[in-house]
């Protein structure tokens, strides 16, 4: 059996990944360049919000609830005594979800879900000449196939993630009153008590933030596969890691300058 | 007319097409033969700008397609229709939304103007009831000719295809070939047939080009290709005799 050795070059260790942020960003800059014909793909847009944004829901429910129930529980064991209100529950998970885990969650989940799904679709199209074919009849393959999912994902994460906040809070009431850790009067009172009217807009922002930074890095992954189907794994992968590595980031970067 | 000059294209340090200068006339079908890895898909994608040579130019009609905007580009392009290797087919779509895609997204067809035209397109290669099946439900064969289908929706000025034949049983390689030539025949388009199946040359090409080491080794017509002596020529030629199991030159 032959073993190939893949040489160590320092020009492309360090090359490299200032060629993939210019491919990047050239991508980016040609399918929004596309956006005039927005007529040619419009159907586009609706299918890809349907699979982005419907089909997501029952997997994101499911984590916002456990999510906001084990965060009431949490919550509950470490810091409630006889010298501390009940309401602190409330006044910890509510933010929580709505600052935090309905965002991070969600992007968690959909950089699985949605993100490694495009990476394959548009792997699978590449290595089966399907983006080629879509070249060769004239069409910007680039402005069709990309512009959809990443305008798709720029509006429905959003809504998952309000979605997803509501069913995790929704999910920490529930599980906190059936226990008897907290009642729902006071879980809501103490909701109430700290809630500031930017937390769910800065939620909102992250969860747009999160949206584009998925389907924009699977739809790059994706676009410029190579090498079969081990190609399509590999993006695949990558796409979905890349994702998570970029939702972390961005998650502190916009901590930092808007809280 | 398509005409290639002096075309070299290498990728990394490996070069595939040397110096391959070609001239495709009008109304002809042109096979471009060579053993696999002689750079013939290479040829046939920079035909349509989806290659870039890294010297060298492609003129259609007169227009140097390496130097004009993306946009004029992909206006060029829509003259041309390509039968890719796999077929190609959207796997998201049946046979009828992948034939009927290019129809709805080039042209202001009603519906019901698209239906008909599909139709038409469907019975041409002979396929008039696969409409709503799915690429991955069709053979191999099947998913050729639908495609085929797909490239002469718009009835493009020239057809590409790449190894029509290639992966195919004789009986349905036949067929195919059979198509080539009645499509031809009945929408007059020029075609570029890439292959390496000296059959399918035989059948339904009107010249021959032979890609060897990066460049166009022999030209010229299908009797000149009978009577030629080149060694190079005669070896790939008979390795493929001895392939299909019959003299190639007789078929």
């Amino acid at each position: 059996m032959r073993v190939r050795i893949s040489s160590f070059s320092p020009t492309t260790f360090l090359l490299g990944p200032v060629a993939a942020l210019g491919r990047y960003s050239l991508l980016l800059y040609h399918a929004f360049g596309s956006l005039s014909e927005f007529k040619v793909y419009r159907k586009n847009i609706s299918e890809q919000m349907m699979r982005v944004g419907i089909d997501s829901i029952p997997i994101v429910a499911l984590a916002a609830a456990f999510s906001g129930a084990v965060t009431t529980v949490q919550t509950a064991y470490q810091l409630v005594s006889p010298f501390i209100p009940k309401t602190i529950i409330g006044s910890i998970v509510v933010p929580s979800m709505i600052l935090e885990l309905g965002a991070v969650v969600t992007g968690f989940i959909l950089a699985g879900r949605v993100g490694a799904r495009i990476a394959a679709e548009l792997g699978t199209m590449r290595v089966t000449e399907q983006i080629d074919a879509l070249e060769a009849m004239g069409l910007n393959s680039i402005g069709y196939l990309i512009v959809p999912r990443v305008l798709a994902g720029i509006v429905m994460f959003p809504v998952l993630y309000i979605a997803a906040s509501f069913i995790g809070i929704t999910g920490g009431l529930v599980v906190g009153s059936l226990s008897g850790y907290v009642t729902a009067g006071e879980f809501i009172d103490g909701a109430r008590e700290f809630f500031q009217p930017f937390d769910p807009i800065f939620g909102v922002i992250k969860s747009l933030v999160f949206g584009f930074v998925i389907t924009s890095i699977s739809c790059y992954k994706g676009y410029f596969t190579g090498g079969g189907a081990e190609g399509v794994g590999k993006s695949t992968t990558q796409a979905a890691v890349t994702s998570c590595v970029y939702i972390l980031l961005a998650d502190l970067v916009l901590a930092i300058v808007l809280l | 007319m398509i005409e290639v000059e002096h075309i070299y294209k290498s990728f990394g340090d490996k070069p595939v097409l040397t110096d391959v200068s070609l001239r495709i006339r009008d109304g002809e079908t042109l096979a471009i033969i060579g053993r696999s890895g002689s750079g013939k898909s290479v040829l046939m994608k920079h035909l349509i700008g989806l290659l870039k040579p890294d010297r060298g130019r492609v003129l259609v009609d007169g227009i140097d397609i390496d130097t004009i905007s993306y946009d004029e580009l992909r206006k060029v392009r829509r003259q041309f229709g390509v039968l890719f290797q796999g077929g190609a087919l959207f796997d998201s779509m049946n046979s009828f939304e992948n034939v009927a895609f290019p129809l709805r997204t080039f042209t202001d067809m009603t519906e019901s103007e698209i239906r008909a035209e599909v139709e038409q397109c469907l019975s041409m290669v002979q396929l008039p009831d696969v409409g709503p099946k799915m690429p991955a439900e069709l053979s191999g064969g099947m998913r050729k000719r639908v495609a085929l289908a797909r490239a002469v929706a718009l009835r493009p000025r020239y057809v590409i295809y790449d190894e029509p034949t290639s992966g195919l049983d004789p009986e349905t390689s036949n067929t195919i070939d059979e198509l080539i030539k009645s499509l031809t025949d009945q929408l007059h388009m020029t075609n570029i047939v890439v292959t390496h199946d000296m059959h399918s040359v035989l059948t339904i090409a009107d010249r021959a080009a032979f890609i060897h080491k990066g460049r166009i080794h022999w030209v010229g017509t299908i009797e000149a290709l009978h009577e030629s002596h080149d060694p190079v020529l005669c070896r790939f030629v008979r390795a493929n005799e001895y392939q299909i199991g019959k003299p190639a030159l007789r078929a």
